[in-house]
């Protein structure tokens, strides 16, 4: 067993199940918890999410303390993975079914993917085009293909908090870092080994 | 890029894991969950799995009975999604939007609707309106009669009115995400996927077609892909019977370059 303690918190997003068996499978110590101890007591944080930009908000603002989930991540500095919607809802505002706010951790807008006549619904694996490094990648070489389900994406206005990019129609931030706070557009809970990795990662070198 | 697809199909009949040889005659192949691991710790893009136990009169059964076919089934996507890290279809026995939710809940990410889907299109609406077109598979079995392809419901047991072409073009106004289009005839045959079949689909629609029923070996994988447009390759069979199988197929796929996630072999 490791001493690294994850609290995935829980908003009825529909992943977080997915989510909790793949960190439980890699041996962490995982809870699926709200509360204000075990925010304060796990050594990382995790964000799930699917589904839209003002529901999800409504229903993490309503279910989750976000004094101390701030005072965790912004002020103390704890490791924060946002994953999907649980990405997107970092950004100051969101456009999906009208305007709402985010979190406003990380400066941009998330607005509809531009696919240039694709099908609006980015579904399938797809490779990522890293632009920096970071430890989140570490190990995973030439395999950078990962799963993909959204029909929006996080403009994000600081470039220098891109990781990476995707291609679909046009191209899209697919990783996003500011210090300790990270976040991913694609599901690495479906991402099969790359996926398992990326969590490794995220709970031993961050 | 986004890549193309390779999926195994399982198929479980009371609670076994089965081959199937023209939707009539099945071999019992052992355990489901000790398969999927198999599977899983391989090259696959996702997995479908199919519930074709008999039973008709299955959705009158009680959930809290634990009665054998129902419990183990989702008992064991449950297992599955617990070893498993990819998409996961989960088709069979669905008639309402419950069943549905189920299915989901036990860790499937999309689900495959056959009949209800030819018996009752509202019903693929109202699905993809709660859970997301994402969510939504048809999956339609078409066999030749009379020189035509024509679409078989109930597990290939009744002639439906509908060609493929025409079933297609409806599912998708009524917002399906996906298309499997499995061969009758070719079902076990392993002489490869009726090409025509597939094109009478994918020509049809825009959203993406999974090719099924008839692969023999890996060259039936790259002929779907070089002459249909189908998304993804999907087989059954073919994977039960040599080790590491789908990491095969997909580095043949990957070395003759077909756009394909690499076959990945990741030490962790």
């Amino acid at each position: 067993m490791n001493n690294k303690s994850v609290c995935l918190l829980d908003y009825g997003s529909g992943n977080v199940k997915s989510v909790y068996n793949i960190l439980e499978f890699l041996g962490y110590n995982v809870k699926i918890s709200n509360s204000r101890e075990d925010i304060k007591n796990s050594t990382h944080i995790i964000l799930p999410g699917v589904g839209a930009f003002g529901a999800s908000m409504k229903k993490i603002m309503d279910t989750i303390p976000f004094d101390v989930l701030e005072n965790e991540v912004l002020d103390k500095g704890k490791p924060f993975l946002g994953i999907c919607v649980g990405m997107q809802v970092l950004a100051d505002k969101g456009l999906e079914f009208g305007e709402h706010k985010g979190f406003g951790w990380i400066p941009g807008i998330v607005d509809k993917i531009d696919t240039k006549g694709l099908s609006t619904l980015h579904i399938g694996w797809n490779d990522i085009n890293v632009r920096r490094d970071t430890p989140l990648l570490k190990g995973l070489n030439d395999n950078k293909d990962f799963y993909f389900v959204h029909s929006y994406v996080f403009d994000v206005q600081d470039k220098n908090c891109i990781v990476a990019q995707t291609e679909y129609g046009s191209k899209f931030t697919s990783i996003l870092s500011k210090d300790n706070i990270l976040g991913i557009q694609f599901h690495p809970e479906k991402s099969q080994k790359a996926g398992q990795l990326i969590f490794k990662n995220f709970m031993e070198n961050l | 890029m986004k890549k193309n697809r390779l999926i195994p199909v399982l198929l479980l009949k009371d609670g076994w894991l089965v081959q199937s040889k023209g939707f009539s005659k099945y071999q019992n192949l052992g355990n489901p969950v000790t398969a999927v691991k198999r599977l899983s710790e391989w090259a696959s893009d996702e997995l479908i799995y199919l519930d074709i136990s008999s039973g008709d009169n299955y959705d009158t059964r009680r959930d809290d009975q634990g009665y054998e076919n129902r419990g183990s089934f989702l008992d064991i996507i449950e297992d599955v999604s617990k070893v498993t890290f990819m998409p996961i279809t989960v088709g069979g026995k669905i008639r309402t939007l419950s069943d549905i939710e189920k299915r989901l809940s036990v860790g499937a990410d999309k689900v495959s609707i056959n009949t209800m889907a030819i018996n009752d299109h509202n019903f693929i609406q109202e699905a993809a309106k709660q859970f997301g077109s994402q969510c939504i598979v048809v999956s339609m079995d078409a066999k030749i009669v009379d020189n035509e392809h024509r679409v078989f419901a109930n597990g290939g047991k009744d002639m439906t009115k509908f060609t493929p072409k025409e079933l297609s073009k409806i599912v998708e106004d009524y917002g399906a995400g996906e298309i499997l289009i499995n061969s009758i005839d070719r079902d076990g045959k392993g002489n490869g996927y009726d090409i025509e079949l597939i094109n009478q689909v994918a020509d049809n629609v825009n959203i993406p077609v999974i090719a099924c029923g008839g692969v023999g070996d890996w060259e039936d994988f790259a002929d779907a892909f070089e002459e249909t447009s189908a998304d993804a390759v999907a087989a059954a069979n073919i994977f039960h019977y040599r080790d590491q199988s789908v990491f095969l197929a997909k580095k043949f796929l990957y070395d003759f370059k077909f756009n394909v996630r690499k076959p990945d072999l990741i030490k962790l």
